[in-house]
């Protein structure tokens, strides 16, 4: 555990099902992320309504205190934000990559960094270690890879579903904790007054197009084997031979580490 | 020789006199041909006489593919030159930005391509934005106009602040008309979003449909859709269009006109971590090395993952023999897999095998049977003694290792 600075930006999300308000899943691990590196000295903050239930779900795990800028539905976040962390000591922002009601663009994390002119780390799934306002961080790709970065303090990162798994939201805790709401002043969100949001549209399956221009060809077409067409085959070669085929091939596509 | 057409009388003569002993060879196999007068002649004759099919039933094909008779069809399979689309003075530019995972255009970045394309029409051009080396040759069926590359070692690796300044330089070289990127894990939706808050352009994110002037994309968790005018830069999902598959383009190269600002990174990469291989889920693995029935020695077999850095992977017969564990199956029944490069050991590949790994982008069989059905889907396969193929294999990446070790010392 590290003495550092640490805000998790947190929001309220929707179950996947039910549409349910709920504590959004990727910030949840953003807190769990945050937890596990400052424990109690974790400050949650969220801009939005502090009368939202959903928000006791990050309180239930296991912190006394979540700030609130009250801004009403459909108001711009960033400026209030921004204004918030440029006056605070914070040096570690954590945030899920993107917001599951609203627009979910996950554009937040940059624009905060790009305003408070900080670094940017995107897929945070550890902090390995923190020296000299330097912090030795895995980052989580795609194909379950990590990657070694070494970035600057201050900073935002956003985790995405490589992060540690949330624990529970008690509800105790949940009860118990203080949401302390700071009144600030709201920027309209110029976005919905030119954009519509409507139920999701299921995306229409992708056809295999043929063209042929032949009835032979489109027979042939439809009852083709899956075939790769054109495969280098060697035959008749020593083992020594083979292997070293297929080392090349390995070597090319860049597998071999 | 000249291209002029000459008659040739005598050889019309045998040819129209059944009777003459050379009769069969002078017969035209075409079943049209351009005559001396630049008329085009037709010998029904030969459509008629038809071909004998494989059933070894006499057909007749009158749509003038399958020419003439058994053993006269002239093997004339000529690759079919797509029309070149050339635009000389591009009144816009669409700049692409794709995310080239191991140096090709994946199926994402072609989609984005065909997006690009279509909002270029017939007087703007598409240029595509490439990082570093690449080993796509086939730039021109895909759709791009301009080809722009950005070397240097301060684009290597991951260095997303190099390359939105580079990006910077670009949109203040050309000005394009939009930005197009994949929104995808692999890079481009980090990139993307990266640039956006750059230049301060509010983005279309997880677009998935472009109409007219409207984008349409995905909203919070994929819940609800977002539709909105179309906006400069735009974050596509996959399959947002359909890639490009009947131009060819030219591929002219782009210079950056001047040097690209250069900063000290504030995110530094140290490179790679070694994961364990078997800790990877499969459905997402990037190298499977794959074993069945034709794996004999299994301890060599785990051995040979363990020196290659792969997954483990098995078909449904090495699963049921007990060799595997259940949640190692390929295929149908089991794991859909979207390896980079499927190693196949001893696999036949029935078609439920197949069927798993119709994603992944190469597959390599090491097999006894020339014939099977693994072999007509690999890229590279290798007939033989799997055993003694993998011993060599490990053997061979095993001095690769030691050689790279000594050029680090």
């Amino acid at each position: 555990m590290t003495d550092l600075n640490i805000v998790a930006l947190v929001s309220v999300g929707a179950h996947p099902t039910s549409a349910r308000p709920r504590r959004a899943e990727q910030d949840a691990r953003a807190v769990e992320l945050g937890l596990r590196l400052a424990g109690q000295n974790l400050q949650l903050l969220h801009a939005g309504d502090p009368q939202a239930e959903a928000l006791r779900g990050y309180l239930g795990m296991g912190l006394e205190q979540l700030d609130v800028l009250e801004q009403p539905e459909g108001a711009d976040a960033l400026p209030l934000l921004v204004d918030y962390l440029q006056g605070s000591r914070t040096q570690l922002v954590l945030t899920g990559s993107q917001a599951e009601t609203g627009e979910g663009s996950g554009m937040l994390p940059f624009l905060l960094a790009e305003r408070l002119g900080w670094p940017m780390v995107v897929g945070l799934a550890e902090v390995e270690k923190v020296e000299n306002g330097v912090a030795q961080v895995l980052q989580a790709l795609p194909r379950g890879q990590r990657r070694r970065l070494k970035v600057r303090l201050p900073c935002v990162a956003s985790v995405d579903n490589a992060a540690p798994v949330a624990r529970q939201s008690a509800f105790g805790p949940a009860r118990r904790g203080q949401i302390e709401a700071h009144e600030v002043t709201v920027v309209d969100d110029t976005l919905l007054a030119e954009a519509s949001l409507q139920p999701a549209k299921p995306r229409p399956k992708r056809l295999k197009v043929i063209k042929a221009k032949t009835g032979a060809e489109r027979m042939k077409a439809a009852t083709a084997k899956a075939s790769g067409g054109g495969g280098q085959i060697l035959k008749d070669v020593s083992p020594q031979e083979g292997a070293e085929a297929i080392f090349k091939l390995l070597i090319e596509e860049g597998v071999l580490r | 020789m000249s291209d002029i057409i000459r008659r040739d009388p005598r050889a019309e003569w045998i040819a129209r006199n059944r009777l003459h002993p050379l009769h069969a060879s002078m017969q035209k196999a075409e079943t049209s041909w351009m005559g001396p007068n630049g008329i085009v002649r037709k010998n029904p004759h030969v459509i008629a006489a038809g071909f004998v099919g494989p059933a070894g039933l006499k057909r007749i094909d009158r749509s003038g593919a399958q020419q003439g008779t058994v053993g006269k069809r002239s093997n004339a399979s000529v690759e079919v030159q797509l029309p070149l689309h050339i635009i000389e003075q591009p009144a816009f530019h669409i700049c692409v930005v794709p995310d080239m995972v191991g140096g090709r255009l994946s199926s994402h970045d072609k989609d984005l391509l065909g997006l690009a394309r279509k909002l270029a029409g017939d007087s703007g051009a598409v240029v595509a934005v490439i990082f570093g080396e690449d080993k796509e040759g086939a730039f021109d069926t895909a759709g791009v106009d301009r080809l722009l590359r950005v070397q240097g070692d301060a684009f290597d690796g991951y260095a997303p602040e190099a390359r939105v300044l580079a990006l910077s330089a670009v949109e203040s070289q050309l000005a394009p008309r939009h930005w197009l990127l994949p929104d995808s894990r692999t890079g481009g939706g980090e990139l993307g979003r990266r640039l956006a808050a750059k230049l301060g352009e509010r983005p279309a994110t997880r677009v998935w449909q472009v109409a007219g002037e409207q984008a349409i994309g995905r909203a919070g968790s994929g819940q609800q859709d977002i539709q909105r005018a179309l906006p400069r830069l735009i974050l596509a999902a996959a399959e947002c269009a359909e890639p490009v598959s009947d131009t060819r383009h030219e591929v002219r190269l782009l210079e950056l006109a001047e040097k690209v600002a250069h900063s000290l990174p504030r995110v530094e990469d140290l490179g790679p971590v070694a994961v364990d291989p078997a800790q990877i889920p499969m459905a997402e693995a990037e190298f499977i090395l794959s074993g069945g029935n034709g794996v004999k020695d299994w301890k060599m077999f785990h051995q040979a993952a363990i020196a290659l850095g792969a997954t483990e992977g098995a078909s449904r017969v090495a699963v049921d023999d007990g060799f595997m564990p259940r949640n190692r199956q390929v295929g149908a029944t089991g794991t859909w897999v979207t390896a980079r490069v499927y190693l196949a050991v001893g696999i036949s590949g029935a078609i439920q095998h197949l069927q798993g790994i119709g994603a992944c982008d190469k597959v390599v069989a090491v097999n006894m049977d020339p014939g099977c059905d693994m072999i007509k889907r690999a890229d590279l396969s290798v007939i033989g003694d799997s055993a003694a193929i993998l011993a060599a294999l490990m053997e061979r990446v095993a001095t690769w290792r030691q050689e790279g070790k000594r050029d680090a010392a």
